[in-house]
């Protein structure tokens, strides 16, 4: 079971991101949750500065950039 | 109580709510109705004068920013080992890149407080970002006066770096401390800087270039420089829109056959009618946004960012627009608002005689002392006022342009603007959650000083 997580105040990019993660797992068939983070006192756990962030089995794979569904399937392959 | 009640009770309660605002909705009243009409002649001016020659090439800026400049260049700068100096420059300018979606810069600004650089620069960063994002800038100064414009961008910055070394001042033995302790942060993967500086340079060169021109305002006299750059402002503009489309061809390698058929209509318009230039960029502009389909990704990733600007800002912008006109007026309407304008110019007007008008009916004998106080009170009040309310993204333009019709002075509206944006009672909280209550009631205190002081100096060397 993978764990992914979506650091962001809610803005409209990180609601794509969120989506782009969705897509990802459903296309890609593995078992993983997708969570949102939209705490500010919870998104500076883990470090990142720039939102929206991608967190998987929590580890920061991204921050600041809206990754494409493409690019997410190559952090669970 | 059930969760499935109290949501059906949410929507009895809006329901209740809207009934009364109907049963008692004064559309008989001529003020009402007055306003009204004054709230959509606004937005027409709006979009007469400002959507498609400053905003829409403030979008593709704004887009071609988040795309083609690397932020995590910016990022390293606020890391916990930097150069404090360096921290705070950057710190202070660099809302121009990386402010430009509202919703980054508390992460940001909490991110750099907590793991990076410290609360200095946190807080200019915080302070000055949304008054140099590029939209802000060109909005500021095309709504309300370049003297505003710039007025703002410069006060910002300035007092940015102010406010964050007194900040830092303040809680100077807290600020040690956390720096003992120093974490890691992730600051994003360093991008591959395939594309060389100057070739950015030159691009983002030639679209600002189409903005500014395309803006050049028409000049007092008829003579001189600025009148022969005004007579010349479309010439000048189509010769920067052929650099952008050299730009588009050799970095990024769209075909010049596609350029080419796309640049056809705002030609053949141009030629066709030259007394509407406007015809000509909307083409130009519709030409622009379909050649992002026949590019690379990063001409998508453009497109998609503009498009994501756009359909943020422009629903906020339309609804400001509108509450604008509705409260306040438009410019040819004189005192045609529901406020009516004597409110405005006895609270933050250029002297007290119209308030002393209301409250005693003869306001023609202003005493010195009076005199003397007046701008004191005027930007203390437009600046408190204005960290208290919350501005959603670029309304405080509209807002701040109905108050100056309605006699507001050019030192509060500075005021207002040098507090509002960078502070609301929401943003207050979320700041709250990070600073704690002591030093974001410092913050806030400094800000309202800095920002009256600015009006008051503003609006002395103005009048």
């Amino acid at each position: 079971m993978r764990r992914i997580q979506v650091l962001g105040t809610g803005c409209p990019k990180c609601k794509m991101l969120t989506a782009n993660a969705e897509t990802a797992v459903k296309t890609l068939g593995v078992e993983a949750t997708v969570e949102k983070v939209e705490k500010i006192a919870d998104i500076m756990k883990f470090g990142v500065m720039m939102t929206p962030a991608l967190v998987v089995d929590g580890q920061v794979k991204s921050a600041g950039k809206v990754l494409s569904a493409e690019d997410i399937k190559a952090f669970l392959a | 109580m059930s969760e499935g009640n109290r949501k059906e009770l949410k929507i009895l309660g809006w329901l209740v709510g809207l009934f009364l605002v109907l049963y008692y909705l004064p559309v008989e009243a001529a003020r009402f109705q007055g306003a009204i009409i004054e709230a959509f002649k606004l937005a027409k001016w709006y979009a007469r004068e400002h959507v498609l020659l400053c905003l829409v090439p403030a979008f593709f800026i704004a887009g071609a920013i988040g795309v083609f400049v690397s932020q995590n260049a910016v990022m390293k700068y606020f890391g916990p080992k930097a150069s404090k100096w360096l921290s705070y420059s950057v710190a202070s300018v660099s809302g121009t890149i990386l402010a430009v979606c509202s919703c980054t810069v508390l992460p940001l600004f909490g991110g750099i407080y907590m793991r990076g650089a410290g609360l200095g620069p946190a807080v200019a960063f915080l302070y000055s970002g949304p008054a140099i994002n590029v939209l802000a800038i060109v909005l500021t100064a095309r709504v309300l006066g370049w003297q505003l414009g710039v007025a703002r961008a410069v006060g910002a910055v300035a007092f940015s770096v102010v406010i964050g070394l007194l900040m830092h001042l303040i809680f100077l033995k807290e600020e040690r401390a956390k720096a003992a302790q120093a974490q890691d942060v992730y600051l994003g993967d360093d991008e591959k800087g395939d594309r060389p500086l100057w070739q950015v340079a030159l691009y983002f060169f030639s679209m600002v270039g189409i903005l500014v021109f395309a803006n050049w305002g028409k000049p007092m006299e008829t003579a001189g420089l600025w009148y022969a750059i005004f007579r010349a402002k479309w010439l000048v503009t189509a010769l920067f829109a052929a650099i952008l489309g050299v730009c588009l061809w050799r970095f990024l390698k769209v075909r010049l056959a596609w350029i080419v058929l796309a640049a056809i209509p705002a030609v053949v318009l141009a030629l066709a009618f030259p007394g509407h230039p406007v015809l000509a960029f909307a083409a130009g502009s519709t030409g622009l946004a379909v050649l992002t389909f026949f590019g690379g990704a990063e001409l998508k990733d453009w497109r998609d960012q503009t498009w994501g600007f756009a359909k943020q800002i422009l629903p906020l912008l339309f609804g400001g627009v509108l509450a604008a006109g509705f409260f306040l007026g438009s410019p040819e309407g004189k005192d045609a608002g529901i406020i009516p304008n004597v409110w405005i110019q006895a609270l933050v007007g250029d002297s007290p005689s119209a308030l002393l008008g209301l409250i005693s009916g003869d306001g023609s004998h202003v005493p010195g002392w009076l005199a003397l106080l007046w701008p004191v009170w005027t930007n203390f009040f437009a600046s408190i006022t204005g960290a208290l309310m919350y501005f959603a993204t670029l309304t405080e333009v509209p807002i701040l342009r109905g108050l100056l019709d309605s006699g507001m002075g050019q030192g509060p509206a500075l005021a207002l603007l040098l507090a509002g944006p960078a502070l609301s009672l929401p943003n207050m909280l979320v700041i709250n959650s990070i600073l704690g209550p002591k030093k974001t009631l410092t913050f806030v205190g400094l800000v309202v000083v800095m920002a009256t002081v600015t009006g008051i100096v503003f609006g002395a060397i103005v009048n």
